[in-house]
């Protein structure tokens, strides 16, 4: 088992995939470096969220994700 | 009543506001409002994504939200993702009440909250190139209204 990243909206674009595979346990350090420097550049900023188990993180930095969650990076959203 | 949905296929708005109308026989009044791909603009597809954990739970909290603040018999809210073309239906929300402005009051209430807080993705085709799209200040302006 491992935690899934999930790259939506134009961080897919950036990551160049939808989704990445990465060993657990990741906190906020492992997920800047499993990400790529262009979506950590991204991440750093207040306007993408993080979600893990599919609940937004009230902060980011405590990211802590177990086998098996899934980890979704939110970038700012278009609206319906 | 309470429907709400994503599809990943085309839907028949018309559908919802008569099945929400045929389900609520005591309300006096049924308002819905159809959002479609808008033509023009060189658009020539219109793609939503989603995530659906947190779409879904956030279009559930906002029906919530409006059965609170409004006096309801019932609430849809059907969302399209996927690839879209001019014409084609993104949403409809349609509401039923005893009277009419509840209902009227309550789909504005729900559009103005998709516009600029659903949690939705949404990229436009033009020139064979794709475009992410922002929300407009006033989708905030808008949103905000209802926070007075």
């Amino acid at each position: 088992m491992a935690v899934t990243i999930l790259f939506l909206g134009p961080l897919r674009d950036l990551a160049g995939e939808d989704a990445r595979e990465v060993d657990a346990p990741l906190d906020w350090a492992g997920l800047l470096d499993a990400a790529g420097p262009l979506v950590a550049e991204q991440l750093k900023s207040e306007r993408v969220n993080v979600a893990c188990g599919g609940k937004v993180l009230g902060d980011k930095h405590s990211l802590n994700a177990q086998d098996g969650d899934e980890v979704a990076l939110l970038p700012p959203v278009s609206g319906g | 009543m309470r429907d709400i949905r994503i599809e990943n296929g085309a839907f028949n708005p018309h559908a919802i506001a008569s099945d929400l109308a045929g389900n609520c026989p005591e309300a006096g009044g049924i308002a819905s409002f159809l959002g479609a791909v808008r033509a023009g603009g060189g658009v020539e597809a219109l793609e939503l994504s989603h995530y659906e954990p947190l779409t879904l739970a956030g279009m559930e909290a906002l029906a919530d939200d409006a059965f609170g603040r409004f006096d309801l018999m019932g609430l849809s809210m059907v969302h399209r993702v996927g690839k879209m073309e001019p014409g084609d239906p993104i949403v409809c929300v349609a509401a039923a009440s005893r009277h009419r402005r509840d209902a009227i009051a309550a789909i504005d209430f729900c559009m103005d909250h998709l516009k600029s807080a659903a949690w939705f993705w949404k990229r436009e085709l033009r020139e064979e190139q794709w475009h992410w799209i922002e929300p407009r200040a006033q989708d905030y302006s808008d949103k905000d209204r209802w926070d007075k």
